[in-house]
């Protein structure tokens, strides 16, 4: 197994997901799996090869330095959770719980 | 031949010379949903009023002598991640179940341009992530062709929709096969576009490399209409490619000459279904009969795609996903809930004197985000962040995400090689026809192996599509895919139209109780 549940539980976090006991006796043994046979890639030989992020040659695409329309403000709170008149809000961050 | 089983390039013959109306098309259409989509359930929601007051208001505009656009009043399905502002657009996921977007993705802008009825919301898995519609959070969608199998996906609901004849045309997104394997198992014709072919602006992201957005219909001519009006260059997506839409209708029936078709070997090794490779090959031999050569060749790379594919797709994933915070939109936990949970793990712990546990424990703000993405995300969506957050984490993203964008170059390399032999590639979509619902479910592995010979596609950026070529003896569709070199599209589709100048299988329809 190339993972441990020590290590689910850390990447759990990072991906900020929380997983129940059963939850992560499960992603361990499949995530486990699917690694496992993601190292069917160390028997190709790519010394010198050039990593491919994209398919195209991406260039800077620019547009002229006009202002336009944006989403007013209210449109975009509109669909938020938990709102006031001008912020997104969130449980605090700062101070004591 | 009814409204409903005729393809959308013969209704919009009908349509210009008023045979029929955009309202008679759409009101059939509603009929055939309202008797068949209890069973087949391709569908998410359904727009009547919606489509009927659209499809009037074109009629009206069309007897007044007024121009109609390209699409002139034809129905529409759409996969349900193309944002539409003001109505609901969920990508199969609780995190969006209530999301409507406060605007429209440019491929929804160009087909209310061209006049299309957008008739409804099709089943997907969620965030377009696997091959069987099983992912949806909304349920299971059935294949018409037998209500005990998948209908493929993740364009699952778009590609029932088409072979149940609900609608004439359906858009779907492809990022490792979604719209090519459901179309392949559905038996009928849907396209993966070239990366950059077609705008990505509101398509709500998986894996943005590869993502792209793709026709699905019942003709070769079909595709090459809707693909005419959704492709074009967007200031809107960086990534789309400002070079010019050629007429695809116009050239779709002038047949390809001297065409040189490679058969790739390794395509035809372990794994593929007997009668899958028996309706390939005969395919083939129909391509033959037409003039073209047929020649094998190697793509040594290939049987990597898979891998290469399960790294980079969940590392974009596991980033693009990172947007859905409950605090900006879609899906928030109960935070009395939760600061209840908090509370009681605190004391816990503090009662145990575990004062490790107790400065690890969540700050609200991360135990939000946790369980706001804990309830909102399906297992396989997990299973994808997971994975691609562990391949990006420090200590490891050599070994694999590195890794993988340099296989991507090799793969890609196979094919620049391939198209120097050859104009287009032939294969299979998938390994074997339409499996039953629930038999890969607890094995996400064999899952993802169903993606060999179309993920590769995605990786390299290149053309790719999918046309009925055949029936299995229990009565399934078989899948011919087509390879082409980036924007060469207008091959693929006038290949497609000779094979079915030469062939019914695509007229084929499953018989629906």
């Amino acid at each position: 197994m190339s993972i441990s549940r020590e290590e689910v539980e850390k990447v759990s976090l990072l991906g900020r997901l929380l997983l129940g006991p059963g939850e992560l006796e499960k992603m361990t043994s499949q995530m486990g799996q699917i690694l496992d046979y993601m190292h069917l890639l160390s028997e190709v030989d790519t010394e010198n090869v050039e990593p491919m992020a994209h398919a195209l040659d991406l260039t800077n695409v620019l547009r002229d330095d006009t202002p336009g329309v944006s989403l007013p403000r209210d449109e975009a709170l509109a669909a938020a959770p938990h709102r006031d008149d001008e912020c997104f809000l969130v449980p605090a961050v700062l101070g004591d719980p | 031949m009814s409204l409903i089983e005729s393809t959308a390039t013969e209704l919009l013959g009908q349509l210009q010379s008023g045979r029929t109306t955009a309202v008679e098309i759409a009101a059939a259409c509603l009929k055939q949903i309202d008797r068949h989509d209890a069973k087949i359930k391709a569908f998410l929601r359904v727009d009547r009023d919606g489509a009927l007051a659209r499809a009037a208001e074109i009629d009206a505009r069309r007897k007044a002598g007024k121009p109609v656009g390209r699409l002139g009043g034809l129905p529409v399905a759409v996969k349900d991640l193309l944002c539409t502002k003001g109505q609901r657009t969920t990508c199969g996921s609780r995190m969006l179940e209530n999301f409507r977007p406060p605007y429209d993705a440019t491929v929804i802008a160009k087909l209310r341009a061209a006049d299309a009825v957008l008739i409804g919301r099709t089943n997907m898995d969620e965030f377009a992530m696997g091959g069987s519609n099983e992912n949806s959070a909304f349920g299971l969608t059935h294949n018409p062709w037998d209500l005990t199998r998948i209908p493929g996906g993740s364009s699952g609901g778009a590609a029932a929709s088409l072979a149940a004849s609900m609608v004439p045309l359906s858009v779907g997104s492809d990022t490792g096969g979604s719209v090519r394997q459901p179309a392949g198992f559905c038996g009928v014709l849907g396209m993966k576009p070239t990366y950059g072919r077609v705008s990505r602006y509101g398509l709500v992201a998986f894996a943005s490399s590869l993502d792209q957005i793709g026709p699905l219909g019942r003709s070769a001519e079909d595709i090459a209409l809707l693909l005419e009006v959704i492709a074009g260059g967007d200031p809107l997506d960086s990534t789309s490619v400002d070079r010019p839409v050629p007429k695809y209708t116009e050239s779709i029936a002038r047949p390809l000459e001297n065409l040189r078709i490679g058969l790739v070997r390794e395509h035809f090794g372990e794994g593929l279904d007997a009668e899958v490779e028996a309706a390939v090959r005969e395919a083939t031999r129909v391509y033959q009969s037409l003039g073209a050569t047929v020649s094998e060749l190697s793509m040594p790379h290939g049987k990597y795609a898979v891998a290469t594919y399960y790294i980079i797709a969940p590392c974009e994933a596991s980033s693009n996903l990172a947007r859905y915070d409950g605090a900006h939109y879609g899906h928030r936990t109960d935070e009395k809930a939760m600061a209840v949970e908090l509370a009681a793990q605190r004391k816990a712990l503090q009662q145990t004197g575990d004062s490790r546990k107790l400065e690890a424990l969540d700050n609200p703000l991360i135990r939000m985000y946790r369980r706001t993405r804990a309830e909102g995300f399906g297992a396989e969506v997990k299973r994808r962040i997971m994975i691609g957050t562990y391949a990006l984490s420090a200590g490891y993203y050599d070994a694999y995400y590195l890794k993988a964008l340099k296989v991507r170059r090799l793969i890609r390399q196979d094919y620049d090689r391939a198209f120097e032999q050859v104009d287009l590639i032939a294969g299979p979509v998938a390994p074997t026809p339409a499996f039953e619902i629930g038999e890969k479910v607890d094995d996400p592995l064999a899952m993802y192996l169903l993606d060999l010979y179309t993920a590769s596609a995605n990786l390299a950026g290149i053309a790719g599509m999918s046309i009925p070529c055949g029936l299995s003896t229990g009565g399934l569709p078989i899948g011919l895919q087509l390879q082409a070199p980036p924007f060469e599209e207008e091959r693929l589709l006038r290949a497609a139209h000779m094979f079915q100048q030469a062939t019914d299988w695509h007229t084929r329809r499953p018989e629906l109780s």
